[in-house]
């Protein structure tokens, strides 16, 4: 990784059968994950992923860049904007891509973008990866 | 009803360790697509150098969500989970959490503000071994919404 770089997106396809295996794994049985009814109630557009799966997803795209699986050192984000997820069998797609904005003593940071449909759902996303 | 200012700083007591397990590990991993043989093959692990399968960055939320229901529930801290919204989340690593890691979770209460008629909350959840060496920190901030926001 050189500073300045731009890394490659990576695409993540999001579906209500992922969220609902999510909330197993997590322990996260928020019903706004999984009940459209109860998203509707407290005013969201519909069911939406867990932030942490966004977050898991931001993770999964930057030990990629890494090319390992231990190498994420720091990884922080802001939780902007919901990733509804309609009830059909495409779902959703959330793009992560990132600029390298430092690299020095065997790390490199990294900021990261995080979209759905064009609209960015993490803001001040970063991450430190040991590089070497 | 506002959240009480005497909670900034507050520490819980350590949490019994929370024995991270292999299976637990590998269903995370398939959970969020993490399909790297080092979440799932000791083997693979091994030969990273870890004793056994290495979770993924943010599977540490696990454990220190576990360690935080105390806080949260507690009716003196005044928190209104209807209206609670996931504002930010930071995980700083000493190592990689791996199977058969056991985590000790400590809880503390680093922040309370307010703006725009919305409240503030972070945590910080400090994750070591039952001998204290550290391993991760996770820091969390809910967002409570203002009424009529």
């Amino acid at each position: 990784m050189e500073q300045g770089e731009q890394l490659p997106v990576q695409t993540f396809r999001v579906t209500r059968a992922d969220l609902v295996r999510y909330a197993g794994a997590s322990g996260d049985f928020n019903p706004i994950h999984w009940s459209e009814r109860t998203a509707r109630a407290v005013g969201l557009p519909g069911v939406i992923a867990h932030g942490m799966y966004t977050m898991a997803l931001a993770g999964r795209a930057v030990a990629g860049w890494a090319g390992a699986a231990d190498a994420v050192l720091d990884l922080g984000v802001r939780f902007t904007r919901p990733v509804p997820v309609p009830d059909d069998d495409t779902g959703t797609e959330v793009e992560v891509s990132a600029v390298v904005t430092g690299v020095s003593d065997g790390r490199a940071e990294l900021e990261l973008t995080a979209t759905c449909q064009g609209q960015k759902v993490l803001g001040q996303a970063r991450a430190v990866v040991r590089t070497g | 009803m506002p959240l009480n200012r005497a909670y900034v700083g507050r520490q819980l007591p350590p949490t019994p360790p929370y024995l991270v397990g292999r299976e637990k590990i590998r269903e995370f991993a398939a959970a969020i697509g993490a399909d790297d043989p080092a979440h799932h093959d000791p083997a693979a692990a091994r030969a990273l150098g870890y004793p056994d399968v290495v979770a993924p960055p943010t599977f540490p939320v696990v454990p220190a969500g576990a360690a935080s229901v105390q806080l949260r529930t507690d009716p003196e801290l005044g928190l209104d989970y209807s209206r609670v919204v996931h504002g930010d989340q930071r995980f700083g690593y000493t190592r990689p959490v791996v199977a058969g890691d056991e985590l000790v979770s400590t809880v503390t209460v680093e922040e309370i503000t307010e703006r725009g008629g919305h409240e503030f909350i972070t945590t910080r959840v400090d994750l070591t071994t039952a001998a204290g060496e550290p391993v991760v920190t996770v820091w969390n901030k809910l967002v409570v919404r203002g009424e009529g926001r």
